[in-house]
Parts: structure tokens; sequence; C-alpha cells
């Protein structure tokens, strides 16, 4: 379809004299707008300046909003400088549209620009702060809510959702054991090829043994399975309690007079705490036969020698280390993923922004709480 | 534009949609007359939004035709069928606004891809059709979360309407709203169907909205059109199904008396 003469003009002494034909469509938009332009610029051409326009659209014969807009806002356009506009020829059946294009203001109210780029930087770094103050609050006040519904449950135990705590147990504890036994079997297998080929040039191969055992029962297996743990149940909980939280459900259990921390929350986070203690010692066993497996077989170290080595090298205090942090991390897991949760606002992007943020926290403060436990320890001499 | 005997732009033959192993749609005519506001009504599960998938292409169909603007979907090749889907607007029963971009990009969004004008003109065209559907230029600069169910409707009108097209689908547009915006989303639709001269399919429950702002109105039921025509024939009609929808607890008397036209 070609849109034939759209737009041609005349000048006359005083004025111009636009004629307007064809298709004003959307489809032709894109020609007709830099014809609309120059209409718009004819004044710097002309000699004498132009004190009337008339647009006739008598030939138009399809019109719609982009049409109607370009022709009004060049009318508009010459009626801020000054000029007398008129516009004739409107077909009857174009009349509404008109009317309601013409109507339109259609111009944004300006908005003040932020240019102080100093001061827009301030302003993040003390946005950022406040909300990390924010966080501590809204993990301390959960850690509180998560106490009182304890110890209602311990002085009536009736209340206590044991069914749901079974069901959150298979889910973040049962059905996490193979994937956690394959990471931790290959952490435990890396890190005793990698310290097998480094001591072998000291001669030192036997060390290895010393290496992965202390190195795994203290940090590596309970670090692995708690990441794992954030990232696996952590999100989980933090998506399902956000997704109550979104449909109202969370609020319709309080109005019922029941409190949420302690229907929805507190049975997961006891769940996590049975949990992690026990994934972590599933882990540490696999790190360890992944380590042993390793070092038969690239280092030529025999079981039997990896055992009575790894005897002499760890003691019970070395496993009691990495099991005692276990359900701290639990309970840190819990806690975040489930403020987090709860913090979820109506739309799907919050849910979304707030389940990573969950993981995110959950990861950091794990390792934070690992770091603090370091010192811990090293300061009562375990 | 070559459209066959009648103006018809949508003409939908002996549709079959086949989904989760029976027929919803076992042989659907149906037809919408070009300017006409078509009220669809079927129960819940009838196959109502199946059928309005189905012709905008969502959902594949078993067998029949739809033709659309005069170009037959199944023969249409890539171009032809972007530019019928440039000449339809859809409003979903949830808005279905872009959550990530502000009420203005939404607006601008299928006008910048289609288009190409320069930016000032295309925030121009948004402000245009945010001003046309009753809302006021300052939200454009809001995100749909921060709107009401009302104006999240109107915004997703006015994306619909972005490339002034031919045909509208409504997918209940009055849905989840108060009586009195309603009233005033049937007395917009009214108002664009005059001044754009577009061609509207309605599916709604809202009796209301029917009475005043329906030419014509189809009946699913069965996987068929059971009944299609004017307020006034649907009221004089004998089937049970639509005694009971026309003629039931949520009916008002003064219907059989005509508002419209």
């Amino acid at each position: 379809m070609t849109a034939g003469t759209l737009l041609s003009g005349q000048i006359r002494s005083d004025g111009l004299d636009l004629a307007a034909a064809g298709s004003w469509t959307a489809e032709h938009a894109r020609e007709l707008e830099p014809l609309v332009e120059a209409a718009t610029r004819a004044q710097a051409h002309g000699q004498a300046a132009v004190r009337r326009i008339v647009i006739d659209v008598a030939k138009v014969d399809r019109l719609d909003t982009y049409g109607a807009w370009l022709i009004e806002r060049t009318l508009r356009i010459w009626k801020s400088r000054g000029c007398d506009t008129q516009l004739v020829g409107l077909p009857d059946n174009y009349s509404n549209l008109f009317k309601k294009v013409r109507a339109g203001a259609h111009v944004l109210t300006t908005q003040p620009r932020r240019s102080n780029s100093i001061a827009a930087t301030l302003e993040s770094v003390g946005r950022t702060m406040s909300a990390v103050g924010a966080d501590a609050i809204m993990l301390t006040q959960m850690a509180g809510a998560l106490v009182v519904a304890f110890a209602r449950v311990v002085v009536n135990p009736f209340k206590f959702r044991l069914t749901s705590m079974v069901n959150h147990l298979e889910r973040v504890g049962w059905n996490a054991v193979p994937i956690i036994l394959l990471i931790t079997f290959l952490i435990g297998a890396i890190l005793a090829q990698q310290g097998i080929f480094h001591f072998r040039t000291f001669g030192a191969d036997i060390y290895v043994v010393d290496m992965v055992g202390v190195l795994v029962l203290r940090e590596v297996g309970v670090l692995i399975v708690c990441i794992m743990v954030a990232g696996r149940s952590g999100s989980a909980y933090t998506a399902e309690l956000g997704s109550m939280k979104m449909r109202e459900e969370v609020d319709a259990l309080r109005i019922m007079g029941f409190d949420p921390v302690e229907v929805l929350i507190l049975p997961r986070i006891l769940a996590l705490i049975i949990t992690v203690p026990i994934l972590t010692f599933l882990g540490d066993m696999a790190a360890i036969y992944g380590g042993g497996l390793v070092s038969w077989l690239y280092g030529g170290i025999e079981p039997t020698v990896f055992m009575s080595r790894l005897q002499d090298s760890v003691s019970v205090q070395t496993f009691a280390v990495g099991m005692i942090k276990a359900p701290f991390m639990a309970v840190v897991i819990g806690l975040v993923a489930c403020a987090e949760g709860l913090q979820v606002k109506g739309s799907a992007e919050s849910l979304g922004a707030k389940t990573t943020d969950s993981v995110v926290k959950a990861i950091f403060l794990v390792i934070v709480m690992d770091g603090a436990f370091a010192i811990f320890f090293a300061a009562i001499g375990m | 534009m070559a459209n066959g005997a009648t103006d018809a732009v949508i003409k939908v033959k002996n549709l079959v949609v086949h989904l989760d192993n029976r027929n919803v749609l076992n042989g659907v005519h149906l037809e919408l007359v070009r300017g006409e506001i078509l009220g669809f009504v079927g129960a819940s599960g009838a196959g109502k939004s199946v059928l309005t998938r189905t012709i905008v292409g969502l959902l594949p169909k078993t067998s029949g035709t739809i033709e659309v603007l005069g170009v037959d979907l199944d023969k249409a090749d890539h171009r032809q069928t972007q530019a019928i889907d440039r000449r339809w607007g859809v409003l979903f029963q949830q808005g279905a606004l872009f959550s990530s971009l502000n009420v203005g990009k939404n607006v601008e969004f299928p006008i910048r891809e289609y288009l190409r004008l320069s930016n000032e003109l295309t925030q121009e065209m948004a402000i245009a059709k945010l001003e046309m559907v009753g809302l006021k230029p300052d939200v454009y600069r809001n995100y749909p979360s921060e709107l009401s169910g009302g104006m999240i409707k109107r915004v997703a009108l006015a994306r619909a309407l972005a490339l002034d097209p031919e045909i509208l689908f409504l997918d209940e547009p009055t849905s989840g709203l108060d009586p009195i915006s309603a009233g005033e989303f049937d007395q917009l639709i009214l108002t664009l169907q005059e001044t754009l001269g577009i061609s509207v399919f309605m599916v709604t429950h809202d009796l209301d909205s029917l009475h005043r702002t329906c030419d014509r109105i189809a009946v699913l039921g069965e996987g068929k059109i059971i009944e299609a025509g004017t307020m006034d024939q649907m009221l004089a009609s004998q089937h049970p199904w639509l005694k009971s929808y026309f003629h039931g607890a949520r009916a008002h008397d003064d219907w059989h008396v005509a508002v419209k036209g």
C-alpha cells in the first residue's frame, strides 16, 4: 500500500497552507514524522514571518490516533509561536477521534533530576547501611519470636506440629542425602588429589591424610553442607513462605488466632536443626571416603595405612568441632530464610528478589559464623 | 481489503480444539463484524478462553479455519501473521503488564518494536493512549505493582491500543473491578469503539456490561455456539442454560427494555 503524497505545503504571503492526503495511520507514522517535522521548521526557510497556518485534511482517507496527533502537534507548535491555526475539511467520521486527541495534554510534568553524583553515592551508601541495620533487627525479632514459640510448645507439647516437621525432615534431610554425598565425596577427592600432587615434591605424601582428615572434619564438611542446604532448602523455605505471604495465607492463619511463627516457622527450623548435623556427619564420611579412594588410586596410599594414619592425626575433638557448628549454622540458615520469606510483598518479583537475598545472606552469615567459631575454638584451645 | 461478502473481521469456521483428551471446542462457527462489540459468554470451563486463545494463536487448533482481516491464518507466512499481530490488541484478564517496565515503557513497548518512531513521538503517543483510557499522564512513571486493579486494566488497555488496532480482544475486562470502575470501563469501551471504530471481542461474565456495551452476544456451550444474537434475542431464547443465565438471580427486570442504541 503506497501512501501517496502525504503532506504538501504552499507558502503564502502571511502564512502556510498545508494539505494532508492519503493514509495518516500508524503504519505510515514513520514516513509522516519527518514530513511533519519539516512543516514545523518552515519558518526558518520562509522569508516573511508566518502569521497564519491552515491544514486541510479533506483528502485524508484514513486517519487514526497517530495521524490525528501528528496534525494536532503541528497545530500546537505553530500556535505556541503565536500563529493563527486552523484545521479544515475534517471528515465527520473522524471528528470524535480528533476531539479525543485534542483533549489530551500529551506532555509529562518534568521530574527534578538528581545531578549531584557524590550526594547520590552517599545516599545509596546510607540506604545500604540502614538496610543492613534493618536486617539485623529483623533477624533478632525472628529469633525472639522463635524462642517464644518454642517456649510455648515446650509448655504445651500438643501445640507442636509434628507432621509438618516430619514432612520437612524428609524434604530437607532425606531427599538431600544423595546430592550431599556426591558433592562432599568429590570435594574430599579433590582435596586429596591436590594435597598429594603438591606434597609429593617434598616427599610428604602421607601428610595428605592429616590434611584431608582435619580440613574435612573441622571446616569443609560442615561448610559445604551448609552452603548446599542454604541453596537447596533455605531458598525453598523463602519461596514457600513468600508465596503464602503473597496469597494472604499467613494473614489468614493470624486472624484465625494461630501464630505463623509457631505453625510455619518452628517446624521448619527444628527440621533444619535436626537435619544439618546428620547431613554434616554423612558429608564428612563421604569426603573422607573420597579422599581415601584418591589417596589409594592416585597416591598409592594403602587403605590400611590411610586408616591408621587418620586415627593418629584426628581425634574425636576434631570431629566435635565440626559437628558443634552444624546446629548453629542450621539456625542461621532457617532464620534468614524464614525472615526473608515473610518480607515478601505482593509481587512476584519481590518473591524472586527475596529468595535470592535469602540464599546470599544465609551463605554469608554461615561463613561469618564459621570465622567466629574458629576464633572461639582457638581461644579455648580446641 | 478483501473481506468476502459480509464485512467480518474475524471468521471462525468449524473450529475444533482438542485438549487433555477431549474436544474442548467441537465445531465452532463465529463471526465478528467490523465495528461491533461482540459479547461472548458461557459457563466457566466451557472453553471461552480456549477460543480466544486459539484465535490469537496461543493455542494450536485441531481442525477448522480461522480468518482474520481476510487472511487465513493457516496459509499466512510469518510476515503476514506479524502484520496481523499489529492489527489486534489483547487485554488479558490480569492485565499482563511487564512488571519490570514502568507504565509508560509498557505502552511504548509495541510502538518502539513495530513503528520505530523518534523517542519524542513514541512518548507522546504513549501518553496519548494513557489519556485516551482516562488516566493522567503522571502514571507514566509508575510501576505496575504500584497501581490499583482498575488502573492496571486501563494501562493494559492502553497498551492493547498502542498500535491503533482494528480488533480488540477483552478477556473479562470488568472482573475484579468495583461497580463504579466497571461502569466507567464499559463507557470507555463504548467511547473507544465510537472514536476509533474498532471491533471488540469481549469475553465477560458481567451481565450489566453485556447489556450496556454489546451489540451482539454469542453463547458458548458444549463446545459449540448455542446461540448468537442481540440481547433481546437472548432474553427471548428458550434454551434452558440461557434462561437461567439471563433470567437468573443476578438479572434485572429492566433489561427487557433496551438501553443501548
